[in-house]
């Protein structure tokens, strides 16, 4: 009775995983050069059906597009004796330092809260933040507030309505990097969602690395502290003393 | 033309750096200030985050010196023995500041300290130094009154007494080592070379002639940056040599023409233009510590904010 109960179940929700990603991103690797001035990521794909596409709700994509993670403190200022003061901290454990979410409609109506909460899909939800210091009493504030900070500065970007989706089966979206882009691994995740339940998900990565002179200058500074602070020195004073040569002779 | 900073993590426009490192150099040539105190801004100003900025701009303020004093050296206006003495105070005295730094740092409140020393020391010397400029300027239009340029006070009745000849001056060693120090302690919480607090202190408590001043001050400035761009470079790893190298060149270029500007002005009137500068940096700073910030809440690392 309970074997068929089951059965029933996975029978019944087979029409729903019959749907599945295929999609690729446009690059799976971005390298840093000195001229780098920002880089666009185009991630694109199809929906594999092994039967004709479920009638009543209708099929949506949301793609979120993740940086490296780190922690970071977020303080505040008070006004102290007319003087503005950071008066409280509080450490985000992990923060992406990028973070952009495109989806085919508003978010809300393509994911549910309790999908959201299981995949950490949205940008509060991307935030890990555990617990703040006693003498906080509203850490929410803060969490937005970094929100919003980097938001502002073009890091965290929800684009509703971003991903064009054709015939319920081709879709692409398009991510904008910015030019101050972090070294590390960025995570690609496309969901498939309908009835604002995950239907299917696919993942993909990309790997933002410096490369020639400025991953060299990069390594020298991490691996070498010391010659590197000496080379600097030294830059500095031979170029010093050029300059000083070089105008002499043009004044003579 | 657009440059990625491999330490900075952010690309930043190349003209708009060489030109930060020419009106630095400019300043560092004319008045004997390293320009840390300009340059940091004004690099926050365009995106690079303030711990690069600030190891950065010392080691800028390195070359911008070497080509400053190399420039002062040729007009013998370098008072080698003065530096010296100086440089002697102002070691003692950066150890010193380390300290009070790591110790106040602990507090939480090393922002608030650095910020607040800046407006005190900003305002009273650019404050002196315009009183006392203006004055000599009135009394060099109304000649055939003799000023008496070397006052009998205290200060020359201590023992251990040297002869700076550059300076013309014969006075104890114990004012410049304790100017040195008291430069050492502000210049390592402040994060400068600490010539703004230097080249008055100079003028004012040794009563050295204006001409010597902004090369003495340039030549300790040297070692105190070096110093400070090698901690930096081995504790935080945050100095950026692509964007010290743009720097430079701006900076150095700058310098020399500072320095030839220099030469042709009054000492009044480089003097009131240094005092003018200061009291708009302090001005700058009291404003922010009292104006309601845009956003009372700010990030203060990891990542691009």
């Amino acid at each position: 009775m309970i074997r068929a109960a089951l059965l029933l179940l996975a029978v019944l929700a087979l029409p729903a995983r019959g749907e599945e990603v295929v999609a690729s991103l446009s690059q799976d690797t971005i390298a840093i050069t000195a001229n780098f001035d920002g880089s666009e990521v185009f991630v694109f794909g199809a929906v594999k059906r092994a039967a004709p596409a479920p009638d009543g709700a209708p099929l949506d994509v949301v793609v979120a597009l993740q940086g490296p993670l780190a922690p970071v403190t977020v303080r505040r200022k008070e006004r102290v004796a007319g003087i503005w003061v950071n008066t409280q901290a509080v450490e985000v454990d992990l923060a992406p330092a990028f973070y952009a979410v495109a989806t085919t409609r508003p978010f809300e109506e393509v994911l549910s809260q309790t999908e959201d909460l299981r995949h950490a899909v949205s940008i509060p939800r991307a935030i890990r933040s555990v617990g703040a210091p006693p003498d906080v009493q509203d850490s929410q504030a803060f969490t937005e507030a970094l929100i919003r900070l980097r938001a502002d500065s073009g890091v965290y970007r929800l684009e509703e309505g971003e991903v064009a989706l054709e015939e319920q089966t081709l879709f692409s979206t398009r991510f904008e990097l910015p030019a101050n882009l972090v070294e590390g691994p960025y995570r690609a995740r496309i969901f498939l969602t309908r009835d604002r339940d995950v239907v299917d998900l696919y993942e993909a990565q990309i790997e933002v690395r410096k490369v020639g002179l400025e991953r060299m200058v990069w390594m020298l500074a991490h691996d070498a502290p010391f010659l590197y602070g000496s080379l600097s020195l030294l830059l500095a004073i031979v170029a010093g003393w050029a300059a000083s040569a070089v105008f002499r002779l043009i004044r003579l | 033309m657009q440059l990625y900073l491999p330490i900075a993590e952010v690309s930043a426009n190349a003209f708009a750096l060489l030109g930060i490192g020419g009106v630095v150099g400019v300043l560092s040539g004319m008045f004997g200030v390293g320009g840390g105190f300009l340059v940091t801004p004004l690099l926050f100003f365009i995106g690079i985050p303030p711990a690069v900025a600030v190891a950065t701009g010392a080691n800028q303020v390195v070359a911008s010196s070497v080509s400053g004093v190399l420039a002062q050296l040729r007009r013998k206006a370098v008072d080698l023995r003065m530096g010296s003495v100086l440089l002697i105070g102002g070691l003692i005295g950066s150890g010193g500041g380390v300290w009070l730094f790591n110790l106040l740092q602990a507090r939480g409140q090393i922002d608030l300290v650095v910020q607040l020393a800046y407006v005190a020391f900003l305002g009273t010397v650019g404050g002196l130094m315009l009183k006392e400029s203006l004055g000599a300027l009135r009394r060099a239009r109304q000649p055939a009154r003799p000023v008496k340029r070397h006052q009998h006070v205290w200060v020359h009745g201590l023992p251990l007494k040297m002869k700076f000849r550059v300076s013309g001056l014969y006075i104890s060693v114990i004012p410049p080592i304790l100017v040195g120090m008291s430069v050492g302690v502000l210049a390592a919480i402040m994060g400068v070379g600490g010539g703004f607090i230097m080249v008055p202190a100079m003028i004012y408590l040794l009563g050295m002639p204006t001409k010597v001043v902004v090369g003495t001050s340039l030549f300790q400035i040297i070692f105190v940056t070096a110093f400070t761009t090698l901690m930096h470079a081995v504790t935080n790893q945050s100095v950026d040599m692509l964007l010290a190298l743009v720097l430079i060149v701006g900076g150095v270029v700058g310098a020399q023409l500072g320095t030839r500007l220099g030469a042709r002005m009054k000492a009044e009137q480089l003097r009131i233009l240094l005092a003018l500068l200061v009291l708009a940096v302090c001005a700058k700073l009291a404003i922010d510590l009292l104006w309601t910030p845009a956003d009372v809440f700010n990030i203060a690392h990891g990542g691009p904010a």
